[in-house]
């Protein structure tokens, strides 16, 4: 049986008790690992579930609208398909992997093997990201001077960014 | 690379040496490597993953160090050839049936393989017979120094490498030891052994990746944490269980020879029996009376038959593989009788060969 978010064969088969009707899934191991980190017990115990629901719901609303700059992931599109995106989704969905992270491996920080060159490349990938942004916002207001200095120095930082 | 001549030649990870080979068949370490200037394969267009691809097959052309190994481009391989590598462990099932550019460059020994577009772009896995989980990192390691002398891979100072799926962020590390377990299964202790495992943070595979209930009682065990330690320390957690679940294995066959010696060679003589007069059998079959033959011989039970040549049988009888040997595409009919054909031309010349040693 396959995995029913990716390709996966499924080894976790979860049987789900939420309605009147019962939920089975059935998934590999990595999806399943995404899927029972997310169902974390409700904070405040004494909220009805009809509540969370709704609170459910805005928060994948507002999910959905949060898209990584460099590839246009959505957070949701991760939930469904336990993959993310790019790189920069670790930055940009930082707030939500968290949890998420600290609930797989019980840790937030690296230990261990460090490449020997290019360390700083998801650091400058932020710095390029922000002042595109910044460029945009720069056309926007019809500050051309801003933006082609700024443009200029994208090109330059991305000119140091190719491997040699 | 010629997939025929891989085909006579036993895996690495299938060879069976080492100290306590009858219980620890090989260990494996793989890395998940992504490229820094590419978004992750879910988001890759054909032109993004055609992209990586020569990226990272300039990489290995232009390194001296990796120069012996085989490219094979699975865009261009015929399903079969694909599943044959799938048997082999070289690739993955997903990497066989995915779609767009990819590739594998594989050892002539096939000590490692590099799977190009994956769930990653890179994963570099290092095989050895065995139990020695110091070499192989050291050999893995290797690997990814000289690759990375050539480009920038996707790194975050804090969480060190990423990857396309946050379970292998960190090291992105799997270090997994392949055992044989049949008495574990056949006393149905199996499933204690994982519980207590999975309290470990450990994980327990089949042979191919599969859940409960493992083709031929082959089971692998790895690390499901890989972040917040070094590869030292994951390497560590692993070898650590290996000395107990040997134990564990090994009590499990006493009681067995102790308690149940004659329910247990007549498991075994049937097994030996049918492997050398069936006139057809299935895949899943033949793996299962291949494990008891193996533990057969292991314990003493059946002479005049090498471990080699099980181990061999159980990769040679996989449906890829035969119709590689056999050089002709068989359905499914036509592969249960050419299987039982090969079972019985092997195990009877194997026993003829032991018996004039003799």
């Amino acid at each position: 049986m396959k995995c029913q978010q990716c390709e996966k064969p499924a080894t976790i088969h979860i049987t789900e008790i939420t309605g009147p009707e019962l939920d089975e899934l059935h998934l590999c191991e990595d999806c399943g690992k995404i899927y029972l980190s997310q169902q974390e017990p409700a904070s405040d115990s004494t909220m009805s579930p009809q509540f969370k629901l709704i609170e459910d719901a805005d928060e994948l609303a507002a999910l959905q609208q949060q898209v990584c700059e460099i590839c246009g992931s959505s957070f949701y599109e991760f939930r469904h398909s336990g993959r993310l995106g790019c790189p920069h989704d670790y930055v940009c969905f930082e707030t939500e992997l968290e949890p998420l992270i600290v609930n797989i491996h019980a840790a937030t920080d690296h230990v261990g093997k460090r490449p020997k060159r290019g360390v700083n490349s998801s650091e400058q990938q932020v710095v390029l990201v922000r002042m595109r942004q910044e460029m945009k916002e720069a056309i926007e207001r019809e500050d051309y001077e801003t933006a082609s200095s700024l443009r200029d120095q994208i090109q330059e930082l991305e000119e140091q960014r190719k491997p040699s | 690379m010629k997939l025929e001549e891989l085909a006579r030649q036993s895996s690495e990870w299938l060879r069976g040496s080492g100290p306590e080979s009858d219980i620890v068949i090989s260990c494996r370490i793989r890395l998940a490597r992504n490229l820094a200037n590419h978004p992750f394969i879910r988001r890759c267009s054909d032109t993004d993953l055609a992209a990586i691809e020569r990226t990272l097959y300039e990489t290995l052309q232009s390194e001296p160090k990796l120069q012996d190994v085989g490219y094979v481009n699975l865009k261009m391989l015929s399903e079969i050839d694909r599943q044959f590598l799938v048997e082999r462990q070289l690739i993955s099932r997903e990497h066989a049936d995915s779609n767009g550019a990819r590739a594998v460059a594989i050892h002539p020994e096939e000590k490692f393989s590099l799977m190009i577009n994956e769930e990653d772009h890179l994963r570099i896995q290092v095989m050895n017979s065995g139990l020695d989980l110091d070499a192989t990192w050291e050999q893995t390691d290797a690997i990814d120094d000289v690759v990375e002398e050539h480009l920038s891979y996707a790194f975050h100072q804090r969480l060190g490498y990423l990857t396309a799926c946050p379970t292998n962020v960190g090291t992105g590390m799997r270090v997994s030891v392949m055992f044989h377990l049949p008495a574990l299964v056949l006393t149905q202790q199996i499933d204690k052994v994982f519980r207590s495992l999975q309290k470990m943070n450990l994980a327990v595979r089949g042979l191919y990746g599969e859940g409960s209930r493992a083709m031929g009682d082959f089971y692998q065990i790895s690390n499901q944490i890989t972040l917040g330690r070094s590869e030292k320390d994951l390497i560590q957690q692993v070898s650590d269980v290996v000395p107990q679940i040997i134990d564990y294995e090994r009590r499990a066959r006493d009681f067995l020879v102790h308690e149940n010696q004659q329910d247990l060679h007549d498991r075994v003589s049937r097994a030996y029996g049918l492997l050398c007069s069936a006139q057809t059998i299935s895949s899943e079959e033949t793996m299962e009376l291949l494990s008891s033959v193996r533990m057969g011989v292991n314990l003493g039970l059946i002479e005049n038959l090498k471990i080699p040549t099980i181990n061999k049988l159980f990769i040679h009888t996989q449906p890829a593989h035969l119709q590689k040997l056999r050089g002709t595409e068989l359905d499914t009919a036509n592969r249960n009788i050419e299987r039982a054909h090969y079972l019985q031309r092997h195990l009877q010349q194997d026993g003829a060969d032991a018996a004039e040693n003799n």
